[in-house]
């Protein structure tokens, strides 16, 4: 049974979503708080969502300063497997572990509504039991989800094959309308250049139970059980 | 003795700013037609006890920005020394 950490920071509110589905769905989860400077025996770490600090100064931008983001770096950087959710991805950002950053959205309105979201790369642990152009219908709740890269490393990103999920209609269709947050090129998720860490901003463990709404949210858990 | 440094912190020229155009909006419905843009952005007072010059200090103050303050990806920033 795999070992999944869930990091919990100051702030943090989706940590008890990620814990539940994980052990819901066959991993043995494990609660590690932020102040903490060890991971070990752990097969991948989550970052789950929330307000880490309030979202004070920028989103992330402090949580990423955490005592245990140093192993997590150091776990990320030999390969480990880490998924950013949300406030998580805004962590990863602001640390360096992912390209780019997340902006307030282009409509300034906190946006919490289910979307469709495109798997664009299914050779990551969290997508591969996917299959490359699969819709998911994932919820997203954020206010600050807007993805942004200077336009030379957005190119590269998408040349690297970084881009794992991207907005679309209901239907899988992408345009302006379907983004709800004015991301660059429709970016609801990345991964950095050897693919095992990925960040997204919906929350796919949110819908891993059919009572819930959905269960689209169980691809990306199966894909890592796969891992 | 340099005692206060002010930092500003603004979203970069080529970077949507939602929040400076909602404030733009807001200034134009109330009759300032003469505004035509607005960018907004932070300012962090930051009170010092160094011995260091100057120079040591600029140097000190630009690495809090890059660490912590601004980030690079998006903002650009600014630093003046005040008193």
């Amino acid at each position: 049974m795999k070992t999944v950490a869930v990091i919990v920071f100051p702030g943090s509110n989706c940590d008890e979503d990620a814990l539940s589905a994980l052990a819901g769905l066959g991993f043995s989860p494990k609660r590690v708080w932020h102040d903490d400077k060890k991971l070990s025996g752990i097969d991948a770490v989550i970052l789950p969502g929330g307000f880490s600090y309030g979202d004070y100064l920028r989103c992330g931008a402090i949580a990423r300063l955490s005592p245990i983001m140093d192993a997590v770096e150091e776990f990320a950087r030999s390969g480990g497997k880490v998924l950013g959710i949300c406030n998580g991805f805004q962590i990863l950002a602001e640390r360096g572990l992912l390209p780019g950053a997340l902006l307030r959205n282009r409509d300034l309105h906190f946006i919490c509504k289910t979307v469709g979201v495109r798997v664009e790369n299914t050779r990551t642990p969290f997508t591969s039991q996917c299959k490359k152009g699969q819709i998911l219908h994932l919820p997203i709740a954020h206010m600050e989800g807007n993805y942004t890269l200077d336009l030379e490393r957005l190119e590269e990103l998408e040349a690297k094959q970084q881009v794992i999920f991207r907005y679309t209609s209901d239907k899988g269709q992408m345009s302006e309308d379907a983004n709800p947050n004015g991301s660059l090129h429709h970016i609801a998720g990345v991964s950095n250049e050897t693919h095992n860490v990925v960040g997204l901003m919906p929350h796919p463990e949110r819908v891993i139970d059919k009572l819930l709404g959905g269960e689209d949210g169980k691809w990306i858990f199966d894909s890592l059980k796969a891992a | 003795m340099i005692k206060k440094a002010k930092i500003t912190v603004l979203l970069k020229e080529q970077i949507l700013d939602p929040q400076g155009k909602a404030v733009l909006k807001g200034l134009q419905s109330l009759g300032f037609g003469e505004v035509t843009d607005v960018r907004q952005g932070k300012v962090f007072y930051l009170h010092l006890e160094s011995p260091k010059s100057r120079s040591e200090l600029e140097e000190e103050l630009r690495k809090m920005t890059h660490k912590l303050l601004a980030n690079p990806i998006m903002e650009n920033f600014k630093i003046e020394f005040l008193e």
